[in-house]
């Protein structure tokens, strides 16, 4: 079975956000880039059936720009077998756009499962993996935090609101990882030797018309400056008089 | 032209998130033009009617006996009949569970973009924008919809609900699609279910804990506090990663994104990565012995202390003032 999992290449979440000169974007200068977190568990997930099954191949897509080739390099060390980049020079396309991209490769290639990450930690917009399977007529199943796949049935589970959720999905099917659904792998040294070599292939991204328009990105307003209340116990009555009377949330 | 409302339904009752997004539908509705329609999948009628009083002038109740769980599938092609019926120039959902599975399904299915997670909508030179949190709430992203009908999903506890007493939605049947055979993903069942405690994300009150606890078994401290505030518990990355609390209570970029009217951070730091999850939140107050800690710079309210005697005084405090 060939296992495709789209990754994205994000701003590491310690980073201190700075507004582009095109006002939209994120100011892409000094930014250490990384994996999406999410989309460690996707590849970590389809890395360790392929291993159960004893056969079979995990590709790897992103879209996005040049740079990406890194992270691609990064994931390929984890195991993934070989690698799509599609190409943009857009620093942030709209999930319907990224779907489109992605939902043509998974037309041509007819994988078994696509995998991906919930959200990506930039956009946070938990789009791509449903508007995917909905272009390629396919189940999905968002937020898995455990996944047991045997005779082309997943069962899974998902956190929602006070509990989980169980669910069954026929294959192909497209799945969207959680944190908790394993503990992602350590690429090492002879995985990383060996993704050198493991071929990435690049061609333009058909992204389509944009979903959205981008008309700014901002700061959010600082917090207006609080108050320590106190030292120790002796401080309790005043932090809950101060909730109670000033801010009124008690 | 209607604004359409994605009602949301669990086991046969309307979710509270659902007026939050009426409530919201109502105030565009005023600007725009158009009847608030709410579009609710359920086995049965959940008692629809009553959705007038939270601003729907008519609900159309898509009825299958399969909606009795969520079915992804059956709710997206629903939606989408609901958007086309009514000529939706908006389509709204809760970014909850449901809404943030759902609303992709349905903007793809319309070949329109999505803002999902929206804490503020507003009608500029006549059209609509969207303000969503990105970076976990780092930053704002502002956005517009080149095509119709524009579909959001708004952030649960951002929006208030509207009350018009005594007015009632007229309900009617939804005429859909049932495609019996697509492949389809089949909710079989619930687990872990937390005792009836709202979810974080739907809380009005936090508790989280961090490193400060040094160890999973002085959790109870935080717990005794959130039973007395009602509160529900949240964790930082660090005690997540080290496996003292599920993943499920994590608060900050790679977990949860909570706005509670109040969020007690106590012995927590403050990293980067956790103030962007809660840094929305009302009012916030901190516990934590160093003064330093960056958790302050956020807070409404600190207490400098050791939280091993200011927590249980805290506890009492409050069960005190709830009498």
């Amino acid at each position: 079975m060939l296992q495709l999992v789209c990754i994205k290449q994000v701003a590491n979440t310690e980073t201190r956000i700075k507004v582009a000169a095109d006002g939209t974007t994120l100011d892409p200068s000094g930014v250490t880039w990384v994996l999406n977190v999410y989309d460690e568990f996707a590849v970590e997930e389809a890395l360790r059936l392929k291993e159960a099954l004893g056969a079979g191949e995990v590709v790897l897509a992103s879209v996005g720009g040049a740079g990406v080739t890194t992270t691609l390099r990064n994931a390929l060390a984890m195991g993934a077998d070989r690698a799509v980049h599609l190409k943009t020079d857009d620093p942030a396309p709209d999930g319907l756009q990224v779907a489109r991209a992605l939902s043509a490769l998974v037309t041509e290639l007819q994988p078994g499962l696509v995998w991906m990450g919930k959200q990506a930690v930039d956009d946070d917009a938990s789009a791509v993996g449903p508007m995917v399977a909905e272009m390629c007529g396919m189940p999905c199943v968002t937020v898995v935090c455990k996944a047991a796949i045997e005779g082309g049935v997943a069962r899974l589970e998902r956190e929602i609101e006070g509990g989980r959720e169980l669910v069954e999905v026929p294959l192909p099917a497209v799945l969207t990882a959680d944190k908790g659904l394993n503990e992602p792998r350590h690429a090492s040294l002879k995985g990383i030797m060996a993704a050198k070599k493991k071929p990435i292939d690049e061609r333009p991204a058909a992204l389509g018309a944009p979903g959205l328009e981008r008309l700014a990105l901002e700061l959010p307003p600082p917090r207006a400056a609080g108050r320590i209340v106190g030292e120790g116990v002796a401080a309790v009555p005043a932090l809950v008089q101060a909730l109670r009377d000033e801010a009124k949330v008690l | 032209m209607s604004i359409l409302v994605y009602i949301e339904q669990r086991g046969g009752a309307v979710r509270s998130v659902s007026r939050e997004t009426l409530g919201e539908a109502t105030r565009l509705a005023a600007v725009l033009g158009g009847p608030v329609v709410g579009v609710c999948c359920a086995a049965a009628d959940p008692g629809l009617a009553a959705l007038g009083e939270a601003g729907a002038e008519q609900v159309l109740l898509a009825a299958h006996p399969a909606f009795a769980q969520y079915d992804s599938a059956g709710h997206a092609a629903a939606v989408t009949a609901a958007a086309k019926q009514v000529g939706a120039k908006v389509v709204l959902f809760s970014a909850s569970s449901i809404g943030k599975d759902l609303a992709p399904r349905v903007a793809a299915r319309l070949s329109v973009g999505l803002a999902t997670d929206c804490t503020a909508l507003a009608v500029e030179s006549g059209r609509l924008v969207a303000t969503r949190p990105v970076f976990a709430g780092k930053a704002f992203q502002k956005v517009a919809f080149p095509a119709s009908p524009a579909v959001a999903s708004l952030r649960p506890k951002v929006f208030a609900p509207v009350s018009a007493a005594g007015a009632v939605a007229a309900v009617s049947a939804l005429p859909f699609e049932w495609d019996a055979s697509a492949p389809r993903a089949v909710v079989t069942g619930l687990a872990g279910a937390s005792g009836g405690k709202a979810d974080l994300t739907e809380s009005e009150i936090v508790v989280s804990g961090g490193r400060g606890l040094k160890g999973p078994e002085h959790f109870h401290l935080v717990e005794a506090l959130a039973d007395a505030l009602g509160a529900t518990v949240g964790a930082s990355r660090a005690v997540v990663d080290a496996g003292w609390r599920p993943h499920g209570e994590q608060v900050g970029q790679t977990g949860k994104v909570v706005s509670p009217k109040l969020y007690v951070a106590v012995g927590i730091s403050g990293a980067i990565q956790h103030l962007a999850g809660m840094s929305s939140s009302r009012c916030i107050v901190a516990i934590n012995k160093d003064p330093e800690a960056p958790i302050f710079k956020v807070a409404d309210y600190g207490l400098v202390g050791d939280l091993f005697e200011v927590l249980p005084a805290l506890t009492a405090e409050v069960r005190k003032l709830h009498g």
